[in-house]
């Protein structure tokens, strides 16, 4: 799991957010016990459809501003380490 | 030895025609500056939050209506994953509730490939690799530019209903045309706009079950496209006749060497951990969203080859494809000329020749051919075909008629296209036939390929004014005599 979210952790803290994560697990699995087969799954907390916006081009950011944020730029782009394979 | 038969799935990733992007306001434009065209939203600054576009809906909605889809309620999912082109680590897509599904599409030889569904997403941003050649394994770092971080998708996913690399071609170049004629995408694969991954696998004919696929990427033409899919077929029959078996993989296909090659990733199986957008809300494809989609849609181009081709008269000998289309409708239709067409018929043009000068001259032009007046251009089809101009004259006012306009027997005037008259064509025809006895000598015993180079000769002669027409009718009377 620590390798899906690239998260660094020690032998500590493992162990630490194993605890941790067991019981918001178990809470999970309490909720599960429920009959849910009448209610339909809730990907949002509001019942509001449709929330749309026009097509109208809005300004974008300074690009030297958001390059001076960047570790590193180059050639007006983001300058990133190399890539160890094809995108997914 | 067993028969093999292919089976393909294609999924087409096509950019949207918006002003702006999927869930902010920056700019959707092709080629500008590196990242001239980023905000909090696409670049997944802490806090920020995405809007849908309501364009990008409607487009995805006319897309699926096109491709004969049930629209439905749709919700976003994260996909999320580690990569550079995606500064949220995460890229907003559709998942188990896309909001097109079910649908087909026709080839113009008649078969149906079953569509899926038709999602919409957002693209990612470009990467560019130095050093190495810039191939990504060797490449000593690597630079991005997120100005299509965010651009509107549509994903197209076909059934595997495909069967030849040549019905692979025929599929994305139908629905390359689709999507150009619904205005939903300029349907450019050389700039990315259209992007092609080929799902290959080979069985044998008996067999009831898929074998194992292989999926292609880069795939950056319709001419790559076909090349490795019978590359990828060969190389399955070849392993498995072998006693080896195809493993599940993504493979690069090299336009250099002609062949696909397994992009030897890490294999890890990918765990996107898709989970509901929670920023967005479900899409529902209500009354105005429907009939903002459907507004302004004309016919689809299998309809308006049909109709084009109708022109031509039932039968015609020019027909060449098996829809009964010929190459110029496809490629008049393709342009969007051909209304221009339809209208100089209307107006008294001859059809074949006004269907040749949209096919061959005015789409040369076709920003400048589709504001043509038709009625303009029927009178100077019907000068050439009455004999008033020649081909070569035809074209020169066609061209002068594109770049400023005007009365076509006007330009004809003004450029000195003057009907030859009969007396000067006469004495051209005369001195051609004195300055080539030889080939005019066969000509008479009934060489008929030596008529060209005659009529050639008179064109130089005259400069390209003298009507074909009358010059062949000349010579085969001198012959006669």
């Amino acid at each position: 799991m620590a390798r899906l979210a690239r998260l660094a952790l020690d032998d500590d803290e493992v162990g630490r957010y194993a605890v941790q994560l067991s019981a918001i697990l178990e809470h999970v699995d309490a909720v599960r016990r429920l009959d849910t087969a009448d209610v339909p799954p809730t990907a949002h907390p509001f019942p509001v459809e449709n929330v749309l916006r026009s097509d109208i081009e809005r300004p974008s950011l300074d690009r030297d501003s958001v390059l001076s944020q960047a570790p590193v730029a180059e050639s007006g782009r983001f300058r990133v380490p190399r890539i160890m394979g094809e995108a997914p | 030895m067993t028969e093999y038969e292919t089976v393909v799935g294609l999924e087409v990733h096509c950019e949207l025609s918006t002003t702006t992007k999927l869930f902010c306001g920056c700019r959707n434009a092709f080629g500008d500056e590196p990242n001239t065209n980023i905000c909090p939203v696409c670049l997944g600054l802490p806090g920020s939050l995405p809007v849908i576009n309501r364009r990008a809906v409607e487009l995805a909605l006319r897309i699926g209506a096109a491709l004969n889809c049930t629209a439905r309620r749709s919700i976003f999912h994260r996909k999320n994953y580690f990569y550079p082109d995606m500064p949220k680590d995460y890229q907003i897509s559709q998942y188990d509730e896309p909001i097109n599904v079910d649908g087909w599409l026709e080839l113009p030889d008649g078969s149906r490939v079953g569509i899926e569904r038709a999602h919409m997403e957002e693209d990612t941003g470009k990467t560019t690799h130095v050093g190495g050649g810039g191939r990504i394994h060797e490449a000593s770092y690597s630079l991005v530019d997120y100005n299509r971080a965010g651009v509107p998708l549509v994903e197209i996913v076909s059934r595997p209903d495909v069967r030849s690399a040549a019905q692979a071609r025929a599929y994305v170049d139908e629905l390359r045309s689709i999507l150009v004629a619904t205005g939903a995408s300029d349907g450019r694969m050389e700039e990315g706009s259209l992007r092609v991954d080929a799902n290959i696998s080979v069985r044998p004919v008996v067999s009831a079950e898929f074998g194992t696929r292989c999926e292609v990427k880069n795939l950056n033409s319709l001419r790559s496209l076909e090349r490795a899919v019978e590359y990828e077929v060969e190389r399955q029959i070849a392993l498995i006749e072998s006693g080896g078996s195809v493993s599940q993989e993504t493979r690069h296909w090299d336009e250099g060497d002609s062949s696909t090659h397994s992009m030897r990733s890490k294999e890890e199986a990918n765990d996107y951990r898709y989970f509901p957008e929670p920023d967005l809300t479900p899409l529902v494809p209500d009354a105005a969203l429907l009939a903002a989609a459907g507004e302004g849609v004309g016919a689809m181009p299998a309809e308006r080859r049909h109709r084009l081709s109708s022109l031509l008269g039932a039968g015609s000998d020019l027909a060449t494809r098996t829809d009964g289309s010929t190459d110029q409708v496809v490629t008049v239709v393709d342009l969007g000329l051909d209304e221009l067409v339809h209208g100089a018929v209307a107006a008294g043009a001859d059809p074949r020749l006004a269907l040749a000068r949209a096919a061959n001259e005015a789409a040369a032009n076709p920003d400048a051919a589709r504001l043509l007046d038709p009625v303009a251009f029927a009178g100077l089809v019907k000068m050439e075909s009455s004999g008033r101009l020649s081909a070569t004259q035809s074209k020169e006012v066609l061209a002068e008629l594109m770049a400023n306009g005007g009365d076509p027997a006007q330009i004809a005037g003004r450029l000195g296209y003057e009907q030859m008259d009969t007396a000067s064509l006469d004495a051209i025809v005369d001195g051609v036939i004195v300055a080539n006895p030889l080939e005019w000598k066969r000509y008479r015993e009934g060489d008929d390929k030596v008529a060209q180079f005659l009529l050639g000769q008179v064109m130089k002669s005259s400069k390209g004014r003298a009507n074909g027409k009358l010059v062949a009718q000349a010579f085969a009377s001198r012959r006669e005599a």
